[in-house]
């Protein structure tokens, strides 16, 4: 089994546990490769890739950007605040527009949920989802697993505890997180303000938590999800201070513990809110072996989605 | 498939010597020396011939490495499959080394061609050198030929060489592997 069973990675949804398995195998080999004296290989040398960001990020959009330059490919950034989608172009017609310049894949990030999806059924070009609404952000899900794997030292995941602390409700990464982590065999709970809890979502098997100590002590791994702000259209907890004071993680809560989980975030850190700061830079925080291991999951997805595509020189 | 063996263990002990011997001979002590084996199958070669070196030529280090150059390869998206890597390790630095790179078989040199780009994100050694086991002569598709070689073996396009190691990593055989009949 060495190559991935989809064409695109639209969700993790779509992905197989051996899909898994083989990207956290690849990965591992590119994190060696970008911690070389030179830190680039040729692979993607004949692969041109679109970065189209419809929506803000800084981090994504550079991971993504330096794992496309590790490997060799030439890559082109886009980003909707400086387009023609505020000129009413569609988005398939966007996107056309810039694989008639020959681009063979396109990391596609879009407010809309699905749009990835939609993208992939109507243009010939492999799409990497790096985030479509609330719906998946599979790269950082893939990320935070293969983090977990090396933050507990061992490459089977079954049984281990997984909490995800925050604003589910609005999350495409505790989405995404909860599938891959499933896949892997772990236990999932979330926990969070009520109002930020997704009703349903017991139905896929995840445990809801509402008492942090007590989700922090049945944890191994705690990730804590930003306060999104931006995407919050009411009130949704009555304060920044109440939310912290129920929600926050800082030194005098993990002393409580009988053991201190590893704790992860996908950043960036709204820091006195999820945590502070002395539990950020602690060691017992994982973010910035996120942060590179971000690199290396994308370099892996990219390489093996590439891997799949026909190349320009044959007949 | 069919399997011919070609060189059983006693053949092979005398052959890894024979090679320790002339590494021995134009690298001294091997105090400026790293011996690189290439991934999958040249690793073994390469821990086999240090421990020789060490055991019964009395050199009392051997810098040893292994190099995957899957991602330099020029047939990526050539395959039905992808390539899957192996672990590259290299602790020393190889600048301003002499570097003996290691592999089993010697076939169209696109594997060495591929390393010796892979070699290059780790400095610039003195100078590169290229030990095989076995040289399959005549099926050359780059200009590329080896320094030390154990054996010369002709064989057909459809045929492999392989190398078989017992679990305490001794060379036991090598054998000519027919996948199909030739027809």
């Amino acid at each position: 089994m060495s190559s991935l069973s989809v064409p695109h990675l639209l969700g993790i949804k779509d992905l197989t546990p051996e899909d898994l398995e083989l990207v956290f195998k690849t990965a591992e080999q590119f994190k060696e490769v970008i911690n070389r004296p030179i830190k680039k290989v040729p692979s993607l040398r004949d692969i041109t890739v679109a970065n189209l960001f419809f929506e803000n990020s800084t981090r994504t959009r550079l991971s993504f950007e330096l794992a496309e330059k590790r490997l060799s490919a030439d890559v082109v950034n886009f980003s909707a605040s400086q387009s023609s989608v505020k000129k009413g172009e569609t988005l398939v017609d966007t996107v056309n527009n810039i694989l008639a310049m020959k681009v063979d894949m396109v990391v596609l990030r879009h407010s809309a949920p699905g749009a990835a999806y939609f993208l992939s059924k109507h243009v010939d070009a492999s799409i990497v989802n790096a985030g479509d609404g609330a719906h998946e952000h599979p790269t950082q899900a893939l990320l935070d697993a293969f983090s977990m794997r090396e933050a507990l030292g061992k490459t089977d995941l079954h049984g281990v505890r997984v909490v995800i602390v925050g604003d589910i409700l609005h999350s495409r990464v505790a989405l995404s997180n909860i599938f891959c982590l499933q896949k892997l065999g772990v236990e999932v709970a979330v926990c969070g303000p009520k109002t930020l809890i997704p009703r349903h979502l017991t139905e896929l098997g995840v445990r809801v938590i509402s008492d942090l100590d007590t989700a922090l002590e049945w944890a191994d791994v705690a990730n804590m999800l930003r306060v999104q702000h931006e995407r919050m259209d009411m009130r949704y907890f009555p304060s920044l201070a109440e939310y912290t004071s129920l929600f926050g993680v800082d030194r005098k809560r993990l002393e409580r513990l009988s053991s201190i989980p590893v704790i992860m975030h996908p950043g960036p850190i709204n820091r006195g809110v999820e945590l502070t700061s002395d539990v950020a830079d602690s060691e017992h925080s994982i973010i910035l072996q996120q942060v590179e291991n971000g690199v290396a999951i994308r370099m892996a997805v990219l390489y093996l989605l590439a891997a799949q595509r026909t190349p320009h020189y044959t007949a | 498939m069919t399997q011919k063996r070609l060189f059983g263990p006693e053949e092979l002990r005398v052959l890894l010597h024979r090679l320790a011997c002339q590494l021995r001979e134009s690298h001294r002590f091997f105090e400026h020396t790293v011996l690189i084996g290439l991934q999958p199958r040249g690793v073994a070669l390469a821990q086999a011939l240090a421990h020789l070196l060490r055991t019964e030529y009395g050199i009392a280090d051997v810098a040893t490495g292994s190099l995957d150059a899957t991602f330099f390869r020029d047939d990526f998206r050539r395959r039905d499959e992808p390539l899957r890597a192996n672990r590259t390790e290299i602790a020393h630095s190889i600048e301003g080394k002499k570097v003996v790179l290691i592999d089993d078989v010697l076939y169209t040199g696109r594997t060495l061609r591929a390393a010796l780009d892979a070699l290059h994100a780790f400095g610039r050694p003195q100078r590169t050198e290229l030990l095989v086991l076995i040289d399959r002569r005549f099926r050359r598709e780059l200009p590329i030929q080896p320094d030390y070689v154990g054996r010369h073996v002709d064989a057909l396009d459809t045929e492999k060489v392989r190398l078989d190691w017992s679990p305490q990593g001794e060379l036991e055989s090598v054998s000519l592997i027919q996948e199909k009949s030739a027809q």
